[in-house]
């Protein structure tokens, strides 16, 4: 009745070793996640300077329609994540319209509490319509292979979601540095009656950025699904909160600091969880959050640009 | 719901029952000549219908039997059948009617709350209250002062005593020396599960590796997971809901943990199986009251008079329903006359009392000290694996 690790004391320093691989390995693989869902919170707030609570309950909506083009339609993984990716970023387009765009010249904490309006809204209308019970997420939908490799385990979906993360970053990257649209974009956040009178489309730009930003948020959505194989009404406030706080800790608006700042989040929690207690491992999340806004309001990337909010 | 709405309701209640019963002008307590009067007060309707359903056919097969054996003290048992609604308003009210009708006890309603609606009826009233599956502590204990709600009674274990049931077969049936506890910290359910399965595994000569937690809506175990698994414990305790024990369960075996581990009632859902996978499951183990694969004669003459009439076999709330019935029956025999008082010093003194779901006494709280059952993954599927006596 002994567990599969094939050391014995004389082995120690050995074991010790592989336990904190191991430990890191989980570390990355959540903190991909977290950095999936960070990405298009930071992405949001550097254009339009809006905190989208909203976020974690988009992801949350493109889990389910993941879910269910995957159950009923019987579409394949990619499929349901395109699916889902368009469906969010339709939805995202729409909650602008709807409830951010009539106060884009109101307090900025007005546009903060709608936020969260949206977000309870997306909660409590799908357990409305769907009930607040859990659903499994079908199994075919991918197919998990665990490698254990001296003592150290690692499956194929922890490489899938961490290669995602890293992937979507580069995409972001891309089209905020190096395409029109993101010309556009960077114009809209630095000053947005200027780039009025350069010609651009405000309007426009912001709906790309919450069609873009809602459409990660899909796709990590749909990778939660796959990686936890249940999605229910209220699973997107907690990873919400903690990418929150990744965006922060890398420097809210800054692109490669969410991928960092997730990556960060998620191997600190585990570090936490495995030397020190898992009790505590949220009270030391957010005590992070604390730490940086007392110490580094700006984040680890985050340059100080001297703006008053 | 105002007072004055719940006075009108209760009226016309008692008016209602009065009329039902045809007995309007008998006093409280007073019994006609051969027949003993008891209450079930029940949810038949609302949330925990399926509950009440379930226990209400357990009761009034028991009591059918005890009917055909000669009924009690010679004379025969008269079911007052009365639906609660699954509120505890509707419960006060019911009890309220129960007890203007002449019952010498009431058996319900199923859950804690309801319980509570009903309770201080009861107690004003004194007349002895068996509830058959409520298992919060509080039912028969003021949490508050410590003081005994001296009418009330129930026949299922309370929550924490899971605990005792799995520390007690994981140190004598499982042999194992050492064991980890890896518990949901955000309720008082799965804290007092592992506490019990602490002190009694303690108690047995084994070792607490490490003592980790989860909260609600966790679905990342491992980091935990690979803590524990660096202690190399021979079990790990588990109390919480499936939600996060599944998944939890599902990462332990994806980190190469094979040793056996346990939970208690909180696991028992069709998405155990969906989410941790079959396999995954194998050696795993919770706590139970009752199964209807035991080969106890007892529990075997139930189940089949059970399939006989209802045509489907019987499930714990089937069978705590019966159980409840039974213990009050035995208590009026005990007590040589049924008036509510006498049963209630006689359900007090219960000792060995052979049941369905176990030989049990009632412990100075009001509460059933009795055999658990310890039921076993196999293949995706639950069956009986030993019965522990404590």
């Amino acid at each position: 009745m002994s567990l599969s690790l094939p050391f014995t004391k004389a082995h120690k320093e050995v074991a010790i070793l592989i336990e904190f691989t191991q430990q890191l390995i989980n570390g990355l693989s959540l903190g991909a996640i977290y950095a999936l869902i960070a990405l298009g919170y930071t992405m949001v707030y550097g254009i339009i300077m809006l905190i989208n609570f909203a976020h974690g309950d988009i992801m949350m909506v493109g889990a389910y329609v993941g879910f269910f083009s995957i159950s009923v339609l019987g579409n394949n993984i990619v499929v349901a994540m395109v699916f889902a990716m368009v469906t969010c970023a339709a939805l995202g387009v729409v909650i602008e319209k709807i409830a951010y765009r009539p106060l884009r010249n109101s307090t900025r904490i007005a546009a903060l509490i709608t936020a969260i309006g949206v977000s309870l809204f997306l909660e409590y209308i799908t357990i409305f319509l769907l009930g607040p019970n859990q659903r499994v997420y079908p199994a075919q939908a991918f197919t998990v292979t665990n490698y254990h490799i001296a003592g150290l385990s690692i499956s194929n979906k922890d490489v899938f979601v961490i290669a995602c993360a890293v992937v979507i970053m580069i995409i972001l990257q891309y089209i905020i540095k190096r395409t029109k649209t993101g010309k556009a974009m960077r114009a809209v956040s630095l000053d947005k009656d200027a780039a009025l009178l350069m010609g651009v489309s405000v309007d426009r730009t912001i709906s790309i950025t919450f069609a873009i930003g809602s459409s990660l948020a899909a796709a990590a959505g749909v990778m939660i699904g796959v990686y936890y194989n249940t999605v229910n009404p209220l699973m997107g406030i907690i990873p919400g909160l903690k990418a929150f706080v990744a965006a922060v800790l890398g420097g809210i608006g800054i692109i490669p600091g969410a991928m960092v700042g997730g990556l960060l989040m998620g191997i600190l929690e585990t570090m936490v969880s495995g030397y020190g207690s898992s009790l505590y491992r949220d009270a030391f999340a957010f005590g992070v959050l604390i730490l940086i806004l007392l110490i580094k309001p700006t984040g680890l990337f985050g340059k100080n640009t001297g703006e008053k909010v | 719901m105002t007072v004055n709405k719940k006075i009108a309701l209760l009226v016309l209640a008692v008016f209602m029952l009065g009329i039902v019963a045809g007995c309007g002008g008998q006093k409280a307590g007073e019994q006609t000549a051969d027949t003993i009067k008891v209450g079930l007060n029940v949810e038949l309707s609302g949330l925990a219908a399926t509950y009440g359903t379930d226990a209400r056919d357990g009761a009034l097969l028991a009591l059918e039997e005890i009917n055909a054996a000669g009924g009690v003290l010679g004379k025969k048992l008269q079911p007052v059948v009365r639906d609660c609604k699954s509120t505890a308003d509707e419960a006060m009210s019911v009890s309220a009617g129960l007890v203007d009708e002449g019952v010498v006890a009431q058996i319900g309603p199923l859950t804690s709350g309801d319980v509570a609606g009903s309770t201080r009826v009861m107690l004003d009233n004194k007349i002895p209250l068996i509830a058959p599956a409520a298992t919060a502590v509080s039912v028969t204990v003021d949490e508050k002062t410590g003081k005994l709600k001296d009418y009330i009674f129930r026949a299922c274990f309370i929550d924490p005593f899971q605990g005792t049931l799995m520390a007690e077969f994981a140190a004598t049936e499982l042999q194992a020396k050492t064991a980890a506890i890896y518990k949901d910290s955000s309720t008082d359910y799965a804290k007092g599960l592992a506490e019990y399965f602490k002190k009694t595994f303690k108690a047995k000569g084994g070792t607490i590796v490490t003592e980790e937690g989860f909260v609600k809506d966790d679905r990342e175990f491992r980091a935990a997971l690979t803590k524990i698994r660096s202690k190399n414990p021979d079990f790990i305790y588990v109390p919480g809901y499936y939600q996060e024990a599944a998944p939890l369960i599902k990462q332990a075996r994806e980190l190469g943990i094979t040793v056996p581990m346990g939970g208690g009632d909180g696991w028992v859902s069709a998405d155990m199986v969906k989410v941790a996978g079959k396999d995954n499951l194998n050696n795993t183990f919770l706590t139970s009251d009752f199964s209807a694969e035991d080969k106890d004669p007892k529990v075997a003459g139930f189940v089949k008079a059970f399939e006989a009439k209802y045509k489907k076999a019987p499930n714990s709330f089937n069978a705590l329903g019966y159980e409840a019935m039974s213990l009050l029956a035995q208590a009026i025999k005990d007590a040589g006359e049924a008036s509510p008082e006498k049963i209630k010093m006689a359900l007090e003194n219960i000792k060995d009392f052979e049941g369905v779901t176990g030989k049990m006494s009632i412990d100075k709280n009001h509460n059933p000290v009795k055999a658990g059952i310890i039921l076993e993954y196999k293949d995706g599927a639950q069956v009986m694996r030993t019965k522990v006596q404590p």
